[in-house]
């Protein structure tokens, strides 16, 4: 087990035409569960492959505690990698799939029993160990891949790329929960590349955001849903994801058209501003007061425990969430307000300021 | 939608019903340009042979049908029966030779960048050459004379090497013609299913710590069953009726050295024009490829399911 850092690694595949990673320095600590969460296409896979050394990155140095492992092979590297789809010998049986690596290292036989009878042990696949692995179900070929993982001592990361990508919907709970136990009774560093935000959320210690081959949040869950550190952040995680209104700063206050909706917070530069604030905390009143703004109700889908109510402001589309109870007609008018510290100010995309209650006004 | 189909599918009277029929059955006149193309190319020569094989033809118009008595005398032939066995010799060595050596071709072509058009051209160049010129290169090619090959084998190797005269050597000659023109073939083959394998699976072997041996043995190679399976049945099948090849280099000879069944076929059938004979003896040599071909199709579908 280490601890894995990033000294500036940033990768291209062709050359430095275009950069599918850029420099980026990150640690991976020791013992947690981190899930890489992003778009398709945005590098999650070659971060993981730099990570385990399929990938020797175009710039950048990698070091597993005080080793440098930036040329080292991954074989040398002793990390364990499970694929979006389950990578078996499929010819062999469970056992000899688990002990595969342990062979391909020349452990002595003895050792190699014990071991794959610990990790079969662990995974529940003892009663497998005889079958071949290709007549096993898609789950249990993925539990295979990961022990094939595990079986090795001193595993310094499991790197899991979707890895539920192919398992169906009632198995996918189950072995989420299973690589929960392994992570608590293992303690080894989990790192779950996924693009789907509640397989992210529920599972990982911290969750780090890749956009565009760049790491744009990394934190708890709770702290990138309630205050995200970049567009995207609220755009991607969240459902809905986050209102974005074109706004501006000025003499102090924020303005959305004329309307002022708060102060922005400390010395910001007078200019355009872009407004994000979550569904969640977007607060409908009949109450015509600052800060409060007009909006036209346009649709309210009915959602069973919430409404989401869809309305224009300043010609902008919005979405609220609110009280199933509420009644509300389209067409008509109401007005926003929005909770105190969860509207945030953007400028290029990155955070840059909270909106702050007006002076004198009730939140 | 579906509340109306019953009482619509109800309306049309029996007598529609039966038309409708009689008009669906008309499509089977579609496959008739099938029926008279086939039987034209392959059932009614076949059918020709069989004839001929259950006949003695003195002149087209002395003919004396005589029974099983062609396949017989054929089977029990000793110039037949060696040629069979030389010609199951010869596919045993071409399968040994050129399965592992195409394999391990594949394996070493590069997998991306420009050096993969240039191999695959590089490769498939013989597979592009008529037979019959693939005979006349190795013919000159081989003479210990004139020919680049055959000269340096006697002066710059120092072996007595002469295909003309030596059995041994024709042999050796029309084996290494074989592997050189077909080994491409099974080298395509199998690069075409080793590309086919995906990524992650080397991957997979170089985290495992896999060997380079150990991941052709248990990556590639059982991903090259399906490839394989064609490739050597169409290698046995070809081989086993090979006869443009011998036919130009060394003619059969020297002596019977290579001598195969289609070689010995031919004379039989156009040299002497035997028809009776060659028809049964064709008729036999049919069915050993389809048997042959059969044991080894089940054979290696069936292993390791």
């Amino acid at each position: 087990m280490a601890e894995i850092r990033l000294e500036g690694v940033a990768h291209s595949y062709d050359g430095g035409g275009t950069w599918a990673l850029k420099p980026m320095t990150w640690t991976w600590r020791t013992g947690r569960a981190y899930a890489l969460l992003g778009p398709s296409g945005c590098g999650k896979t070659t971060l993981l492959n730099i990570v385990s050394g399929l990938l020797t990155p175009t710039r950048g140095r990698i070091w597993f505690d005080d080793r440098e492992v930036t040329g080292v092979p991954p074989a040398g590297r002793n990390i364990a990698q499970v694929f979006q789809f389950p990578v078996l010998y499929d010819q062999m049986s469970v056992y000899d799939n688990l002990a595969f690596p342990l062979r391909n290292r020349g452990y002595p036989k003895q050792e190699v029993d014990r071991r794959v009878r610990r990790v079969s042990g662990l995974l529940g696949l003892d009663e497998h160990l005889r079958r071949r692995s290709r007549r096993l179900d898609a789950g249990r070929q993925q539990i295979v891949a990961l022990g094939r993982g595990l079986v090795r001592p001193e595993v310094a990361a499991v790197l899991l790329d979707e890895p539920l990508t192919v398992v169906d919907p009632a198995m996918k709970w189950t072995l989420r929960s299973k690589l929960k136990e392994i992570h608590r009774d293992t303690g080894h560093t989990l790192v779950y590349v996924t693009h789907d935000q509640t397989e992210a959320l529920t599972f990982a210690d911290e969750v780090v955001v890749l956009n565009d081959g760049e790491i744009v949040q990394a934190g708890e869950p709770g702290e990138l849903f309630l205050s995200p550190a970049h567009e995207f952040v609220g755009h991607f995680i969240g459902s809905p994801g986050m209102n974005v209104l074109d706004g501006s700063v000025a003499g102090g206050l924020v303005l959305v058209g004329d309307a002022a909706v708060g102060r922005a917070s400390g010395d910001l530069p007078p200019g355009p501003v872009r407004i994000g604030v979550r569904p969640e905390f977007v607060r409908l009143t009949s109450e015509e007061a600052p800060p409060g703004i007009a909006a036209r109700v346009t649709g309210i889908d009915r959602m069973g425990a919430y409404d989401l109510v869809h309305a224009q402001v300043n010609g902008h589309p919005l979405v609220a969430r609110t009280d199933a109870a509420a009644v509300r007609e389209p067409g008509s008018v109401t007005f926003l307000r929005f909770a105190e510290g969860r509207a945030f100010l953007f400028r290029d995309a990155v955070r840059c300021g909270v909106v702050e209650p007006l002076a004198g006004s009730a939140p | 939608m579906t509340a109306t189909l019953p009482s619509r599918r109800t309306e049309p009277a029996a007598e529609d019903r039966a038309q409708g029929k009689r008009r669906a059955n008309r499509a089977w006149f579609l496959v008739l340009p099938v029926v008279v193309s086939v039987a034209f190319t392959a059932v009614i020569p076949l059918m020709t042979v069989v004839n001929y094989s259950v006949q003695d033809i003195f002149s087209p118009d002395d003919r004396l049908f005589v029974g099983l008595e062609w396949f017989r005398s054929v089977a029990r032939d000793p110039e037949v029966r060696a040629a069979f066995v030389r010609t199951l010799l010869f596919s045993a060595q071409v399968l040994l030779l050129e399965i592992p050596l195409g394999v391990a071709v594949a394996v070493v072509m590069p997998r991306r960048g420009l050096g993969v058009p240039a191999a695959l051209v590089l490769v498939a160049l013989p597979l592009l050459i008529p037979w019959n010129v693939v005979g006349t290169i190795w013919q000159i090619f081989a003479r210990p004379d004139i020919g680049l090959g055959g000269w340096a084998v006697n002066n710059v190797l120092g072996l007595d090497y002469n295909y003309t005269l030596d059995a041994g050597d024709a042999w050796i000659t029309v084996l290494v013609m074989d592997v050189w023109h077909w080994t491409p073939l099974v080298a395509l083959l199998a690069y075409a299913g080793l590309r086919s394998i995906p990524d992650p699976y080397f991957q997979a072997a170089q985290i495992d710590g896999a060997s380079a041996w150990a991941t052709f043995r248990h990556i590639q190679l059982p991903r090259l069953r399906g490839v394989l399976t064609i490739a050597i049945l169409l290698r046995f099948m070809d081989s086993f009726m090979i006869y443009t090849e011998p036919f130009v280099v060394t003619g059969g000879g020297p002596g019977n050295a290579t001598s195969f069944l289609s070689v010995l076929l031919s004379k039989i059938a156009v040299g002497q024009f035997d028809l009776g004979p060659a028809g049964a003896f064709s008729l036999l040599y049919f069915l050993a490829v389809q048997i042959v071909c059969y044991v080894f199709f089940t054979v290696l579908t069936r292993t390791g399911r």
